[in-house]
């Protein structure tokens, strides 16, 4: 098995690294790049939990190639805050309580973000359609959908 | 701890020692070649992953084929829709030419797996993956919808009914050929088409039934001059009820004419029990259900109304 050369553009900086070839993302993301923000559920694209955006869109990292985001730009939730500021999706998610074990947050944080980046404006099916990609199993879904309510509210004032 | 996750699929690595990713056709299926069968197309994965994490699928290297060009979009092209082979779900949902000639496949994509899912998911991968009640397989199947192949021999065409050959089976090796467009007829003004989808939940929920009904009708003489009925899982492969279509030929427009159809796809239709989506009994009292309801939303998206829906 001979490693491979990967580019890509993670959070807004260049990442060069050598991977071995049967690498998925999200072991790339945790266990090279020790990034550990995007978990691991199912191993199986069902729950969503591994969920990064790659170029804007929601994508399960954990049955994607590391390969496959070779000159493509990837976002995990380290890259939402700047510096000591959140970003205002993470913000509303906090003053909502829409948290409680967390361990579904980053993947919902980053589906709702790239929601409200295409449509700034979604009605509540159009929310609850964009997460149902990520199992919350604390079912906790009312405070999650109020929260991306009230962050596309924030956006329009 | 350790040692119990690396037993089940969960912490298993994936068998694959070479990555490769092609930039032309030719380069790819060279690249092909020279594996002899030991290599595997990828698309977007998401079937190809985990069935090699399972280890039900085993191969030395991967070829990734979604840096090919010219296979990235739905165009029309005479008389037909055609869909490169790297089209995704997402793709087909967002299209504006399929939601305005074929409303229902668009939503037969949106109904596949998740958004995560949907945006890498190719249809092609879902053609291939040959599963008897794959959301867009249906949909196309009732579209008498064609798959072009290509290999280092040549390019052929068959008609997806051709295609599926049984349960996970389909007539494209995918060590060494590359399933290049999907191409079906433009439904024209006198035809209507409906997709129905039963799942436990709205959303990532696999179908316990699923149908496609394309009717085209005869305004004037009032009937229907031809019915396209696609169901699965009833058999184990996609399923089309040839002998439910052939009854409808020239049928007259009339709630009759739905409850023979209906009592006919019954007789017809033979699917399996699950414990986990339905048993065989209820799945074949749906197929009653979705036959009717399929042709009666078919017809009125033809422009023709049988009265109330049931």
């Amino acid at each position: 098995m001979e490693d491979l050369q990967l580019k890509f553009n993670l959070n807004g900086s260049e990442v060069s690294t050598k991977i071995r070839p049967n690498l998925l993302l999200v072991d790339l993301l945790r266990d090279v790049l020790n990034l550990k923000g995007t978990k691991v559920g199912c191993r199986e694209g069902e729950c969503g939990v591994c969920t990064v955006l790659v170029n804007g869109e929601p994508v399960n990292s954990c049955i994607l190639p590391a390969m496959k985001v070779s000159g493509q730009s990837v976002t995990t939730i380290e890259g939402l805050s700047k510096e000591d500021e959140l970003d205002p999706i993470q913000e509303v998610f906090v003053d909502e309580g829409a948290i409680q074990c967390g361990f579904c947050t980053p993947a919902m944080v980053l589906t709702a973000k790239a929601l409200l980046e295409k449509n700034p404006h979604p009605d509540e099916s159009q929310i609850r359609q964009s997460l149902s990609g990520v199992l919350c199993r604390c079912t906790g879904y009312s405070k999650i959908v109020k929260a991306v309510q009230k962050a596309s509210l924030n956006r329009r004032s | 701890m350790e040692g119990i996750l690396k037993e089940i699929h969960w912490g298993k690595e994936i068998s694959v020692q070479h990555y490769h990713q092609p930039l032309t056709i030719p380069e790819a299926l060279d690249m092909l070649a020279r594996y002899d069968g030991k290599a595997r197309i990828i698309a977007g994965g998401t079937d190809v992953i985990p069935l090699l994490r399972r280890g039900d699928l085993r191969a030395e290297a991967l070829i990734d084929i979604t840096r090919l060009p010219r296979m990235n979009d739905v165009k029309a092209d005479g008389g037909s829709i055609c869909l490169g082979g790297l089209v995704t779900h997402a793709q087909v949902c967002s299209s504006a030419l399929i939601r305005e000639r074929a409303g229902f496949l668009a939503e037969a994509a949106a109904a596949l797996g998740s958004p995560q899912i949907r945006n890498v998911a190719t249809v092609a991968g879902n053609l291939i993956s040959g599963q008897p009640a794959a959301d867009t397989s249906i949909p196309l199947l009732a579209l008498n919808a064609k798959v072009k192949i290509l290999s280092r021999t040549g390019e052929r065409e068959i008609p997806l009914t051709q295609f599926f050959l049984d349960q996970g089976q389909t007539a494209i090796d995918c060590s060494r050929e590359i399933l290049t467009q999907i191409r079906f007829p433009v439904p024209q003004k006198n035809q209507g088409g409906c997709f129905l989808r039963l799942g436990m939940r709205k959303a990532l929920a696999l179908p316990i039934l699923v149908s496609a009904t394309v009717v085209t009708i005869d305004p004037e003489k009032k009937t229907i001059k031809d019915a396209a009925i696609a169901i699965g899982p009833v058999a184990p492969t996609p399923f089309r009820a040839l002998k439910t279509e052939a009854k409808l030929r020239n049928a007259p427009i009339s709630q009759e004419t739905l409850e023979m159809a209906a009592q006919s796809a019954f007789e017809e239709a033979n699917p399996r029990s699950s414990l986990l989506r339905g048993s065989l009994e209820y799945r074949k009292e749906m197929v009653k259900v979705f036959v009717k309801r399929g042709l009666r939303r078919a017809l009125a998206n033809a422009g023709a109304t049988v009265t109330e829906e049931v």
